[in-house]
């Protein structure tokens, strides 16, 4: 898809005023040309309301020269949706996939997540709350062309049939989708239509490539970063040392000496306050910024340090918490001998997402109006936050969702402190639109990290080498608390994003006794790609390849004994699991061991097994076999990819300078230098994926590679060297 | 300012701008080519990896002043050259990109291994790869794309 900004804004923005109109009850043509968009702008005047069904045409576009344009009703950054969504909808619509341009949506009612009610990209969702949503559009569009063609013909639909954008009548004759397209947009949407049954599909199930390859390859693709409009400029922020520190004074006299600088001011930020710089272009700014002379006043700042931290969250973990899960006897434990138990403390380091696109947001302040653009996986979240800025109400706020170079977490921020950021920026520039830039060094620094998390565990094994009896207490802070989505996670002062995957083990364990605390630091916090799986399976999986070693039972077999019989995803993976590797593994060269695990989340199952050796000091996996069970594929070529690749995302909390560490209030780490994320040598050498087969309902991909593959390294680990690995990053082997 | 003369993907290109700025900014801010990407600004990730006289080179750490009368190619010319279209095509063939962020860089610098180095290792690629980051992860497809590449061009003899 390569694109202009200029064709890019107009399509955008003249479409937006088409699918406002459908949802006020106008429905006005499915497809858009300069002089529809404007004629729907004069009928406008009612405010848009929330859809109480979809209109296909918001979604879908037929174009006079046939492209079918998609809308995709989310962020695009890496997980593939952009492909996956218009498959399924061009599949049940019977459209010809060689002319399907596929679009990322601006922000607006029609394309709220149907689950959770705002638009956005978490939770592994996107495929598994909009599969039924885009193959009915799909299939409602299908029966509009098919109405129109059997009027037309003085046939009835049931004699036509559809395939590759043309409607095929009795006798031989045929309309092409485009032909049809501006009558079928005058026909009632149909309120039922027919899905079609797995086995009619002709996309979905099938290794399709992704649509944004090539524009990926060239250079053409613009990222939010890319975008360039008349007149813009550019801003960067000095960000206080402390989270929450504030401005006591500045010098600039320096800094506005730099050609380019226009201005240079105090403003305030989602913690504290900073100074902002706004430039010509980005190398005036960020020169500019490194001549500021500020004076911070931290004063009543807490300073977190993670020494410290690590001291008052050992200390935590010894005292009486919340119990979200006292199951069985919750004395078991002491009623066995200290020599059949482990007890094991495990500690997890504040981790950045780093996404390669650094975190930027561009808006422009009208008076009464605004435009943003941003790779946002919130986009509800982020336009309302830029109205409140600016004192717009949100349907004021033009927000286009720009594509973005990874997130895994780090673009859906409940504060939506960049955004806001550059509103209050734009805000002063009123006409003038302005990019933010975050650099580096602001998103290492920046917060919104991974929380710390410390588990203390204590095991009883039973005679026959199985767990009976599991003490767990967790302490880490809570990244939910003080947002609008406590509600939804946090019941009884325990949220659940920090013991999925202990809470809801499908591990068989008779007495399990789970109590959480929730310390509140100065440090913001953030769900990081797979949220609480990244440390509770690292915790289960290294405890559970303990207790097979300490049992002689091959990891595997272990696993499926302890296993509750009703865990049938997760089974099924190690069934496909052990039959995909067993070939390598009872081959293995000498120096090198088998490392295992397995994982549910987001609905998905998934095991590991990985190859390794140790290299100069480090890990070298020579191989790792992953069995999937994740419902229907819709694009299993995607889910490959995904699950490839999500493994090295992962491996981030094992690489050597894998933390973000604090002292003095001060991050100690500054760029990817100190910060290091897994580069090729880090990673897998290969990676083959197994699918389950499986004809139930697609539940996500995005998130559920990432938890095993760490325990699975250091449980082969363990088996080279006999030791056991409880704290994060991997520093030493 | 200074005003330089640069030779971009074989056009002559004039730009004015402070002797400090970094080739990238140049490249991204003055002659509008977004191709070559920002990631760190001190050479750690290789988002912006462009060939400057033919070497692989960081340009967010080049300062303008210093690139002389070398010819840059970045990757909106990579695809006049046949090795670049042969990895280009590679790319995608494989599947390689997810977000896609990194993959400028990861093409150029793929181009310049096989440049020197026709049918490259696991180990040459790895060292000619090493500094290029991804943060999804799609290193297993870049080495598959890098060898189908390969596979391409000492077919053709190139």
């Amino acid at each position: 898809m390569i694109r202009s900004v200029d064709q890019y804004e107009f399509n955008r923005r003249g479409f937006l005023r088409v699918s406002f109109a459908a949802a006020s009850g106008l429905l006005v043509s499915l497809y858009l040309d300069p002089h529809s968009a404007y004629v729907v702008q004069a009928q406008e005047g009612t405010a848009p309301a929330a859809p109480a069904s979809y209109p296909p045409d918001a979604f879908v576009n037929i174009r006079p020269d046939g492209k079918i344009v998609i809308q995709v009703n989310r962020l695009e950054f890496g997980q593939g949706v952009q492909t996956a969504l218009p498959m399924l909808l061009a599949d049940e619509m019977d459209a010809d996939w060689t002319n399907v341009i596929a679009t990322l949506a601006p922000a607006a009612d029609v394309y709220k997540d149907p689950l959770f009610g705002i638009q956005m990209v978490g939770g592994s969702g996107s495929i598994a709350h909009s599969f039924l949503q885009y193959r009915e559009l799909g299939a409602k569009t299908r029966a509009m062309l098919i109405a129109t063609a059997a009027d037309r013909w003085g046939t009835t639909a049931d004699q036509c049939r559809t395939e590759a954008s043309v409607v095929h009548g009795p006798d031989g004759r045929s309309a092409t989708y485009a032909e049809l397209a501006t009558d079928a947009a005058r026909k009632p949407v149909p309120s039922n239509v027919r899905l079609k049954d797995p086995k009619e599909f002709r996309l979905v199930g099938k290794r399709v490539k992704r649509l944004d390859s090539r524009s990926k390859c060239d250079g053409s693709l613009k990222f939010g970063l890319d975008l360039d409009l008349p007149g813009m400029k550019v801003a960067v922020v000095a960000h206080p040392p402390v989270f929450g520190g504030r401005v006591k004074s500045f010098v600039d006299d320096e800094a506005r000496r730099i050609e380019g600088v226009r201005d240079v001011f105090e403003i305030p930020l989602a913690r504290g306050t900073g100074v902002a710089i706004v430039a010509d272009k980005f190398w005036p700014a960020k020169q500019a910024r490194s001549r500021l002379k500020i004076q911070w006043d931290v004063i009543g700042v807490e300073a977190a340090d993670s020494a410290e931290l690590w001291t008052r969250y050992r200390e935590l973990s010894h005292t009486p918490g919340n119990v979200p899960v006292n199951q069985g006897d919750v004395k078991a434990l002491d009623r066995i001998a200290a020599s059949d138990r482990i007890v094991a403390e495990y500690a997890f380091p504040f981790l950045a997402h780093s996404p390669m696109e650094p975190l930027n947001t561009t808006v422009r302040f009208d008076g009464d109006r605004a435009e943003v653009w941003a790779g946002s996986q919130f986009q509800t979240v982020d336009q309302m936050a830029v109205a409140e800025v600016l004192g717009l109400k949100p349907q004021q706020v033009t927000f286009h969702t720009e594509m973005a170079g990874g997130g895994f977490g780090r673009r859906a921020v409940a504060d939506s402190h960049i955004q806001r950021e550059a509103a209050t920026i734009a805000k002063r520039l009123r006409g003038t639109p302005v990019k933010l830039v975050w650099t580096r060094e602001d998103d290492v620094q920046g917060g919104y990290y991974r929380p710390m998390h410390l588990h203390r565990v204590e095991v009883g094994v039973g005679s026959d080498g199985l767990p009976v009896a599991w003490r767990h207490v967790i302490v880490g802070q809570s990244i939910t608390a003080d947002t609008p989505f406590a509600g939804f996670t946090t019941k009884n002062g325990v949220d659940s994003t920090a013991t999925e995957g202990v809470a809801d083990t499908h591990y068989n364990i008779p007495n399990l006794h789970l109590t959480v605390h929730h310390p509140k630091v100065n440090v913001p916090v953030l769900w990081w790609r797979s949220v609480g799986h990244t440390h509770t399976a690292f915790v289960m999986e290294t405890l559970i390849d303990e207790l097979a070693t300490r049992a002689r039972v091959d990891p595997i077999a272990y696993r499926r004994k302890v296993l509750k019989p009703e865990a049938k995803e997760l089974l099924s993976t190690l069934d496909l699991l052990e039959k995909a590797s067993a070939g390598w593994r009872n081959a293995l060269p000498k120096g090198h061991a088998v490392g295992i695990s397995c994982h549910e989340c987001f609905g998905t199952g998934v095991a590991c097994a990985v190859d390794v050796s140790i290299e100069n000091k480090r890990p070298r996996i020579h191989r790792a076999t992953l069995a999937v069970n994740c419902g229907l594929a819709v694009n299993p070529l995607t889910v490959e990819s995904q699950f490839q690749a999500g493994v090295t995302f992962g491996l981030s909390q094992l690489m050597a300078k894998g933390a973000i560490t604090l002292k003095n209030g001060v991050v100690e780490q500054r760029n990817f230098d100190g910060y290091v994320p897994p580069y090729i040598v880090d990673a897998p050498v290969a990676v083959d994926v197994h699918i389950v087969p499986s004809g139930e309902a697609p539940s996500g991909c995005g998130e559920p590679p990432v938890p095993v593959i760490s325990p699975a390294v250091v449980n082969a680990l363990a088996r080279l060297t006999g030791k056991r690995y409880r704290t994060l990053p991997l520093v030493s082997i | 300012m200074a005003t330089y003369q640069l030779t971009v993907n074989g056009k002559r290109r004039e730009v004015t701008v402070d002797p400090s700025t970094p080739l990238l900014w140049v490249l991204r801010e003055d002659l509008k080519m977004t191709g070559t990407k920002f990631g760190c600004g001190i050479s750690a990730c290789g988002a912006c990896t462009v060939h400057v006289g033919g070497v692989a080179t960081r340009s967010c750490i080049v300062p303008i002043s210093h690139i002389g009368d070398r010819p840059i190619v970045t990757i909106e010319g990579i695809s006049q050259d046949a090795v670049g279209r042969a990895v280009q095509d590679a790319w995608v063939e494989k599947d390689v990109v997810q977000c896609g962020y990194c993959q400028s860089g990861q093409i150029m610098s793929a181009v310049a291994l096989l440049k020197d180095t026709p049918k490259p290792t696991d180990k040459n690629i790895e060292e000619s790869m090493g500094g290029n980051l991804c943060r999804c992860g799609t290193y297993p497809r870049i080495r598959e794309a890098i060898k189908t590449a390969s596979a391409q061009i000492t077919k053709g003899g190139a």
